[in-house]
């Protein structure tokens, strides 16, 4: 029931929403109907954009081996740095959760707090620490148990260890907010009833953390195949990714319709898996928990 | 609960050194001596500190984007806060769509409002303009701010609004003198936190930055894709270590879970 | 001419109707409770007298003048919330002093007024604290205060001890009652204690699915529920399903339950009734042929009595013994209950009982 008084009025709500609503329908709306519109234009390397419609675009992201690849390495670096977030995040978490208080809050604040870091001084933390004279190539000669170093920077495993640093918070956040709903006396039931400790976590704490580590995922997943700097950076030019694909089409080839054509391909994408996955997520999860 | 056992605390301390050790070696990195990034292996030295206060372009880029984050961030709040207090306040028709649209930046590529944003100004003959890049980092910071907001907003109890009005004060009053004050601590959160993520923006801006509104994460981007020198790093040092005092402030203040997550 | 003028007072939500055309008269000075369980609308009621929701048809009179669409601010009703609503982020002191300052008054008079209020609650030398500071009790006291620092015509209470440990509620029912004397304020109590209506109330307005069933001083309303609602929601009581039978003596009816003839207080009805006994008005026998035999079933101690519940072939029974001897009677004895047939209250049977 609205506060201010019986009702004031019907539109209020929409009156005070009026504001964001304007900027957000011009500069959110309007710009990405215009790029949406722009993967249909047809490109010529010599007059550059024209102004025939054409589907030749979408035609050539979906067909040439050179875009697949993209996708597919996009996809498998997506899938990869998620799975090894699970697979590291989320012991982590269980591990702060069961800290006594002051070490819970400073710990969680440490590895929280690089979130609020920007990802070029993150990202170029660690292109110093995997180039051939980085730190952990000397680290691994000096104590022998490598002989030259280490090509790392510029590979496919340096940018997903980047990747999982950059998105592993996202990881700890999310199965955290899972932890905080949980009830301590249901996993003392489950103790009560004869269970072991370590039944009793796998059988009745990590299926209620379930929600919160597929949400997790769902964002790393949508975030690493959207990301532009790390892979930039870390994975050179040799190794493309979506954005760092679109990019180059806008700013270097300047080819301005299939940039928009990766772009829109990547929203669909992201859209996709995370509103699908959401619901799915939502729906499964929906008569277990109350949100 | 379980108490740690002693693997879990090694893998924690791994985790840690994980987390750490790139902004770590950033830091020390920083105080080398050498003309090219290496450890500091003869001895600490603040030549690249020093060295901070002749780049120019990179002093440059700091102010910038500090104006621009704080330009931002008020203009988002300015928009966030009626609109958050609509979406909870009220329950309407449209409310679900609506909150979704204004947190759809976030399930947007930043790659894709990139190519978006640059599309619209090159059409529009906007590029170079303070006051439209401004606009594009407002909508990206827009959905943070109005979390922050929306989850104070819920949190408060309305009853003490009607204990206001029936006190004899008129709406206007009760939001001033009792919802405002009440929210405050949710609305600076939200404001730190939008100056913090417009302040952090690359991929977006990077599409839509010029010579003359240049960023400082573009300009050091830009930096370390073509030069080889440890500038770069004695300024991410800056960084972090401001980013380490807001990060206490916004603890302190809102508690850094209800940031990050929006409710705590 | 009342002083507080209800009538066709109503709430619609869609197709639920919360509040039902309801009419309450209250005179100047006057303590109403407004008692009912949760849905029964009397919340609603309370919230469209002082304003905060639009009532779908009736009207509110305050002293002749019309507030039913009077904003809130405006009507200077004092009202104290159940959770109290106080503001956090002022002082006891800035909490009181609010609704005065809102009617312009400052300096020595704000002081005084707002030292007066404390001292009315007792909470004087408090003034500086915040509400996080205060325990419950307290923070109850600063809201009565604040709402009491405005001299309002009206004092609204809307559920203000449903937060408080029995002991202390207990203490605040005599307490307040006291300081309304004291101003003599015309005052409305939402709750669904019917102690605490009891306590505190010159009449109490029974209310039921949007509607008030019986409007009655405590003592009628006990004595004599005009429906079975009001029978068993206030206090407990025995409920025996009858026919009625022709009155075999005037001042008197009877009933008929199974093959037993009961005689009952007057009444006026055909068909199936409901006939209700109070479990205090029951007295408890050593087994002899004189009245309704049983066999003690349980036997609970309360302190200030004991409470049976025995096992009859008109069904089972509960008793309230009164701990002033010690009780003679134990659980698996046959017993004799016996009562005065004006106790015996017979209503008809249409409406719905409270479980």
């Amino acid at each position: 029931m609205p506060s201010l008084g019986a009702s004031r009025t019907k539109h209020a709500p929409w009156l005070l929403s009026t504001p964001a609503l304007a900027v957000f329908v011009s500069m959110l709306l309007t710009p990405l109907v215009l790029t949406g519109l722009l993967s249909f234009y047809a490109f010529d390397s010599q007059r550059g954009l024209t102004d025939t419609l054409t589907l030749a675009n979408y035609l050539e992201v979906f067909t040439d081996g050179y875009y697949l690849e993209i996708f597919g390495r996009t996809a498998a670096m997506a899938l990869l740095v998620t799975l090894v977030c699970i697979v590291i995040g989320v012991p982590e978490t269980v591990i702060l959760s069961r800290m006594q208080g002051r070490w819970r809050g400073i710990f969680l604040l440490v590895i929280l707090a690089p979130l609020l870091i920007s990802v070029v001084v993150r990202t170029l933390g660690w292109s110093i620490l995997l180039g051939t004279q980085g730190l952990i190539n000397n680290a691994l000669i000096a104590i022998g148990v490598l002989d030259e170093p280490l090509r790392m920077l510029f590979t496919f495993s340096g940018m997903v260890i980047a990747l999982v640093h950059v998105m592993v918070p996202f990881m700890v956040l999310s199965v955290w907010a899972s932890i905080q709903k949980l009830d301590p006396q249901v996993e003392q039931a489950g103790l009560s009833l004869g269970a072991s400790r370590a039944t009793t976590f796998v059988r009745v704490i990590l299926p209620q953390l379930l929600p919160g580590i597929l949400s997790g995922s769902i964002i790393i997943f949508a975030l690493t195949a959207s990301a532009f700097a790390t892979p930039a950076l870390i994975g050179g030019r040799r190794l493309k990714v979506a954005a760092t694909a679109a990019y180059d089409e806008f700013l270097s080839t300047l080819n301005w319709p299939l940039g928009a054509t990766i772009a829109v391909v990547l929203l669909v994408a992201n859209v996709v898996v995370i509103a699908g996955c959401n619901r799915w997520v939502e729906r499964r999860f929906r008569s277990v928990f109350e949100s | 609960m379980q108490r740690n056992g002693p693997l879990a605390l090694i893998f924690h301390t791994l985790f840690l050194a994980f987390i750490l050790a790139p902004l770590v070696i950033v830091v020390v990195v920083s105080f080398t001596d050498k003309g090219y990034i290496s450890m500091p292996t003869d001895g600490l030295s603040l030549r690249w500190y020093r060295a901070i206060f002749e780049a120019r372009e990179l002093t440059d880029a700091f102010l910038f984007s500090a104006k621009l984050g704080i330009a931002a961030s008020c203009c988002a709040m300015v928009l966030a806060i009626p609109a958050a207090l609509a979406l909870t306040r009220y329950r309407f028709r449209g409310r679900g769509v609506l909150l979704a649209f204004f947190m759809s930046p976030l399930m947007i590529p930043q790659v894709v409002l990139g190519a978006a944003f640059l599309r619209f100004f090159n059409i529009a003959g906007l590029s170079g303009s303070f006051f439209w890049l401004m606009l594009t980092h407002v909508i990206v910071i827009v959905p943070y701010a109005m979390r922050m907001v929306i989850a104070a907003a819920t949190g408060m109890n309305r009853e003490i609004e009607n204990a206001g009005l029936s006190l004899g004060a008129s709406p206007l009053t009760v939001f001033r003198r009792i919802t405002l004050p009440m929210l405050m601590a949710g609305i600076m959160g939200g404001w730190m936190l939008s100056f913090i993520q417009s302040f952090d923006e690359l991929t977006m801006t990077i599409f839509v930055a010029t010579p003359g509104t240049m960023t400082l994460p573009v300009a050091m981007y830009n930096h370390i894709a073509h030069t080889i020198d440890p500038l770069v790093t004695s300024v991410s040092a800056v960084l972090i270590f401001g980013t380490v005092i807001l990060t206490l402030l916004l603890e302190r203040l809102v508690g850094l879970e209800k940031v990050l997550i929006g409710r705590g | 001419m009342s002083f507080l003028s209800i009538k066709g007072l109503g709430k619609r939500f869609g197709d639920f109707v919360a509040v039902n055309n309801l009419d309450l008269d209250i005179e100047r000075g006057e303590f109403i409770s407004l008692l009912g369980p949760s849905g029964c609308g009397k919340t609603t009621t309370l919230q469209m007298v002082a304003g905060f929701v639009e009532p779908t048809g009736g009207t509110v009179f305050v002293a002749g003048k019309d507030m039913t669409r009077v904003p809130p601010e405006k009507r200077g009703m004092g009202v104290v919330f159940q959770s109290y609503a106080l503001f956090p982020h002022m002082t006891v002191e800035q909490n009181i002093a609010f609704g005065l300052e809102m009617r312009g008054v400052t300096g020595h008079e704000l002081r005084t007024r707002v030292g007066d209020a404390l001292s009315l609650v007792r909470l004087d030398g408090l003034s500086h604290r915040y509400p996080r500071e205060l325990s419950g009790g307290q923070r109850q006291r600063v809201a009565i205060a604040r709402a009491l620092a405005i001299r309002p015509e009206v004092l609204l209470l809307d559920e203000p001890m449903s937060n408080l440990d029995a002991k202390l509620r207990e203490e605040m029912h005599i307490e307040l009652r006291a300081i309304q004397r004291h101003l003599n304020i015309t005052t409305v109590l939402v709750t669904h204690d019917q102690v605490e209506a009891m306590t505190m109330s010159d009449r109490i307005a029974v209310m039921h699915g949007g509607r008030i069933v019986q409007l009655d001083t405590p003592y009628n309303a006990y004595e004599h529920p005009a429906t079975n609602f009001a029978s068993t929601f206030l206090g407990k009581t025995n409920c025996l399903v009858a026919e009625a039978m022709p009155s075999a003596q005037t001042g008197e009816g009877q009933i008929k339950v199974g093959d037993a003839t009961i005689r009952t207080s007057p009444y006026n009805l055909t068909g199936k009734v409901h006939a209700y006994i109070r479990p205090e008005k029951i007295h408890v026998r050593p087994a002899d042929d004189s009245g309704l035999t049983g066999r003690v079933r349980t036997k609970l101690f309360l302190g200030s009595l004991w409470m049976l519940e025995v096992e009859t072939e008109l069904g089972p029974f509960m008793v309230n013994v009164p701990n002033s001897a010690p009780i003679t009677c134990g659980e698996g004895d046959t017993v004799t209950l016996a009562w005065d047939s004006r106790d015996v209250k017979v209503l008809p049977c249409e409406e719905s009982v409270h479980a």
